[in-house]
């Protein structure tokens, strides 16, 4: 259900007469074999219901039992962020009827988070830094999944029934809190977006989390208010729920600062409340009051005993932390010799790893950024899919390059074998020689496509032999076309000069 | 040929053992005991006939052909219907559960399964173990074999009233605030309440989940150390599960002896409110200890008298959180309403009919000490009571070995006498709440007769401390059938209209 659009002003409006504030609840969904509390598989995609134990089910008589993995992959998302951890932290219940949540609780931890106190660095498209506070990221079970059905819009209001998925109920989760985050400005939009990117880089570095958010893996809450420029005190905040892109980030972040603006510029006052977001019209609309009353008759969960942590335990997953996404960036873009703008084109583009990869199997890292900055690129764009999604590996590249060093074929061909290889025809050699793209190195067929192209331009022929060897380009354009396109240029040049006893 | 229901489940293992005695002539004995006198007692919900004489007649087989068996193997259980079974319904005394076949067994089934010890069936209590008395039970109240007109006490009063009536030797209860022990002391049977964590609760349909726990209702001592070592032990289903080993519980039951053992007798739990027959024969007891070589000294707990008042928050805020599941979603009843059936008058409905008053009572009284701005002064208070209490057992447990006290304050009382007033029902628990409170063990043996009905002693011993229980528990009926001339039991009356 999509109500009218509220009025808002324009950004620029909104960005002169107040400071955003942000705050960001990112739920991260666990890749653990096993549920936050039961031996269920951990699965997405898989048929209804299947992945579920009477644990799962909340059937009378059920306990829980911690999944220590998913403890140990809580507390590298923590260090990872900056956090301190906890000694010792507990669970407990979040009590709500839903059908959604089988035990009408949610096992979640409160007061006692598993990690706290932390900040990262997020860094904007043109180099800034920003710090973002983390006040905690604490551990918690996913719902079920509910399906509203024989509505129009897929919504519970005017659904006739509802279907409901347990077998993501009880997958562990990692909910990251940050402190409010004033400062951003005009930014705040593209700080929001550049945020989610961050955490989602950081897990899946980690490899605690799949974070692939189309598939609900990293889940963004984004809270706004605004205050009137100079004021202290913070506005009233809407939570808008479930921004599952980072493009929608942005995208809902930049709404609802422009929809409060035109609130509170026409004198009236914001609604604490969840927002939902709708891409289809890039705004969101009301949904529930929320307020910090919100009455969840949260209690120690008293079938748990408390998580216990040690200085050795820690100390051995810390060493297990990969290096941080920001240091990896620094050292490779030192590794590779990349100017700052390029480097930031390739991280923008999401060819880094892909790079990295080729680079690692034998290419020269400025063929490289040419290869995955360049053809791949442009076919990925055509493709509307991620560059690394187009099946071009690295030993492709290898391959390909290879054959251009050894002047068995030019650049130009070099993308006629691709698509040969991308259409399944075979290797890069296969591909060659099945559709007799290999450069004509025969001289005598040079020569013969030489002589024509002499005798169709004898102008030009006057030129290079009177010294404009620059002319040379337009013969070697003639044999290029006669031979289609198959010769090796610089030979072919060379010929040319031999031919008509210029020395080049 | 002896009556195989009046033999206790030792001398009926030995007797299997022995081939004396085949098991399905065990479980058929005791079936037919359960089809005399049940329609009197009320004390199963469901009689697991076929599947109780198939483990019997595999226990036959498998003993002919000469395979090492469980000492227990073939003796014949009933299980309170709060514990969840494969193969059988499980109602939790609700109407809620009406119907409902667990998928799971229950930790301590799969260990009695493993025992080879055959389920007779499930045993009434109050709803969802919410009473002293039975009377909730959803589907009828149980009535006690000594006086049919009387409570057989509660919550577990369908596993005591079964054992007291010989309707099988071995039952297991759960005790949330005295539901083991307080039927025990009511019906004239041996009930123990084990250290909390010491058996799994995996598989007991939760109540309060930091004060429940499964323990053995039986006849004798040594009964119950049988079957709790049965049941013991560590389960990695169940988070709060000890990792001790059970102990040895009937080596503890056979050496009976309080020689020089340091009892001592909780002043806050005697004298006033105490019927005079109970403090009568809890004193004979007393006597009876002091002149076996116990060192009998008087011990204090002063926050005891705090107990009460602080279980009746707990309790009810764990129950309120652990009966929200019950909302006909995804088992059990589902009533929809007329009109637009939204998930919430769905829930709402489903909830209204399938519960009964006292669940409501205290969903409601949970609900409320769980609430925002009243969570520090109910449930926080409370938790610090929790401690109190707790500190009392151990200053206590630095003066003697074990404490004592009367089980309950009173005999049984009439049925309905106290079904109007939550709060004189309530009051039956004062003397077994704070084990739970505490988590410490305790256990109620017959302590004779007060006008013709039964009155229970209780020993507490520190946590992880369940073999003093025994050790004491067993003395003491060694002691007090020398008196009687044999098992009180012996004394109870035929079951009216059952000849």
């Amino acid at each position: 259900m999509t109500t009218a659009t509220a009025e808002i002003l324009s950004f620029e409006e909104a960005m002169e007469k107040f400071d955003p504030v942000l705050g960001f609840e990112v739920h991260v969904e666990l890749n653990t074999r096993t549920k936050m509390f039961s031996s269920a598989p951990n699965a997405f995609g898989d048929t209804p219901n299947t992945n579920v134990t009477p644990v799962d089910l909340g059937l009378p008589g059920v306990l829980p039992v911690i999944n220590r993995v998913a403890v140990e992959s809580s507390i590298k998302i923590g260090l990872a962020l900056g956090c301190k951890i906890a000694e010792k932290c507990h669970f407990a219940r979040k009590n709500y009827f839903y059908p959604d949540t089988p035990k009408n609780f949610q096992t979640s931890q409160y007061d006692e988070p598993i990690a706290y106190d932390g900040s990262i660095d997020i860094e904007l498209a043109d180099g800034t830094v920003f710090t973002v506070e983390i006040e905690r990221a604490h551990m918690e079970e996913d719902a079920g999944k509910l399906t509203h059905m024989g509505g129009a819009t897929g919504r519970i209001q005017g659904a006739e029934f509802s279907l409901v998925d347990y077998n993501r109920a009880g997958v562990p989760l990692v909910e990251i809190v940050t402190k409010p985050i004033v400062g951003a400005g005009e930014r705040a939009p593209e700080l929001a977006k550049a945020y989610v990117a961050a955490i989602r880089e950081i897990v899946k570095n980690l490899g605690v989390s799949d974070a692939r958010m189309e598939r609900g893996n990293v889940r963004c809450d984004a809270n706004v208010s605004l205050k009137p420029k100079g004021q202290e005190k913070f506005g009233t905040r809407t939570e808008t729920k479930n921004v599952n892109s980072l493009r929608a980030v942005e995208h809902a972040v930049r709404y609802e600062i422009q929809r409060h603006a035109a609130v509170l510029d026409g004198g009236g006052t914001i609604t604490q409340e969840t927002r939902h977001w709708h891409e289809d019209t890039r705004s969101t609309t009301a949904g529930r009051p929320k307020s910090d009353a919100d009455d969840y008759r949260y209690f120690p969960e008293p079938d748990l005993v408390p998580v216990v942590t040690d200085d050795a335990w820690i100390e051995k997953l810390r060493s297990e932390l990969p290096e941080p996404p920001a240091a990896r960036r620094k050292r490779l873009q030192t590794d590779w010799g990349y100017a700052d703008a390029e480097f930031r084109d390739v991280v923008n583009a999401g060819v880094m790893d892909s790079i990295e990869e080729t680079i690692a199997a034998g290419v020269k890292p400025a063929t490289a950024r040419k290869w995955w900055m360049g053809e791949i690129s442009r076919r990925a764009k055509v493709a509307e899919v991620e560059p690394a999604e187009l099946g071009v590996t690295p030993a492709l590249i290898v391959e390909l390059q290879g054959l251009i060093d050894a002047g068995k074929i030019n650049d130009k061909l070099s993308r006629e074998v691709l698509d040969g290889v991308l259409a399944g025809e075979g290797t890069p050699t296969e591909v060659v020689a099945q559709r007799g793209l290999e450069v004509v190195s025969d001289d005598g067929a040079l020569l013969e496509a030489i002589d024509g192209a002499l005798a169709a331009q004898p102008d030009v022929a006057d030129k290079i032999r009177g010294g404009k060897l620059q002319a040379v380009g337009a013969i070697v354009g003639g044999v290029m076309k006669a031979t289609r396109g198959q010769a090796d240029a610089g030979r072919v040049r060379q010929l040319i000069l031999e031919r008509l006893g210029v020395e080049g | 040929m002896t009556d195989l229901t009046r033999l206790s489940a030792a001398q009926l293992a030995e007797k299997l053992s022995s081939r004396e005695v085949s098991a399905v002539e065990a479980v058929q004995a005791h079936l037919d005991r359960i089809g005399e006198v049940d329609p009197a007692i009320n004390a199963f919900l469901h009689v697991n006939t076929d599947e109780a004489l198939r483990v019997a007649s595999e226990v036959d087989k498998e003993r002919s052909i000469g395979d090492a068996m469980h000492p227990l193997a073939g003796v014949p259980i009933a299980v309170k219907d709060l514990i969840v079974t494969k193969g059988q319904p499980t109602t939790a005394g609700s109407k809620i559960l009406e119907g409902w076949h667990s998928p799971y067994d229950a930790t301590v089934v799969r260990r009695l399964r493993d025992a080879r010890m055959p389920i007779l069936g499930k045993t009434n209590l109050d709803e969802f173990a919410m009473g002293s008395s039975t009377e909730h039970s959803a589907y009828g109240p149980t009535r006690n074999p000594w006086d049919l007109d009387r409570i057989p006490g509660g919550s577990g009063g369908g596993s005591a009233a079964a054992v007291a009536a010989f309707e099988a030797p071995l039952a297991l209860g759960t005790d949330t605030g005295g539901s083991i022990r307080q039927p025990g002391a009511v019906t004239g049977t041996v009930g123990v309440k084990p250290t909390y964590g010491g058996v799994s609760r995996y598989g007991a349909i939760a109540m309060a989940s930091s004060l429940d726990q499964i323990g053995p209702v039986t006849r004798t001592v040594l009964d119950a150390a049988l079957l709790h070592e049965v049941i013991g032990g560590h389960d990695p289903h169940d988070s709060t599960s000890l990792t001790d080993p059970v102990g040895a519980l009937v080596e503890a039951a056979r050496n009976a002896d309080v020689k020089g053992m340091r009892i001592g007798v909780i002043k806050e739990l005697q004298g006033e409110g105490y019927q005079d027959g109970v403090q009568a024969r809890f004193n004979e007891a007393l006597d009876l200890l002091r002149q076996a070589g116990a060192n009998v000294v008087e011990v204090s707990c002063p926050n005891f008298k705090y107990a009460l008042g602080a279980y009746y928050l707990i309790m009810p805020s764990e129950a309120s959180s652990n009966l929200a599941k019950y909302d006909g979603v995804r088992f059990g009843m589902r009533v929809v309403p007329d009109g637009a059936p939204t998930i919430e008058r769905v829930m709402g409905a489903t909830r209204a009919a399938g519960f009964g008053d006292e669940v409501k009572r205290r969903i409601i009284l949970g609900t409320y000490a769980l609430s925002a701005g009243y969570y520090d002064a109910y449930y926080g208070s409370a938790q610090k009571v929790r401690t109190l209490i707790q500190r009392d057992f151990d200053a206590a447990f630095t003066q003697a070995d074990v404490l004592i006290s009367p089980t309950a304050p009173t005999t049984a009382f009439k049925l309905g006498e106290k079904l109007d007033d939550p709060l004189a029902m309530y009051l039956n628990d004062v003397a077994t709440i704070p084990a739970n409170m505490a988590g410490v063990p305790g256990i109620s043996v017959p302590g004779g007769l007060a006008d013709g009905l039964p009155v229970g002693v209780q020993f507490l011993a520190p946590a992880r401390q369940d073999a003093r229980l025994y050790r004491a528990g067993a003395a003491l009926e060694s002691l007090l059938e020398d008196t009687w001339g044999g098992p009180l039991l012996a004394q109870a009356p035929e079951i009216a209209g059952v000849k």
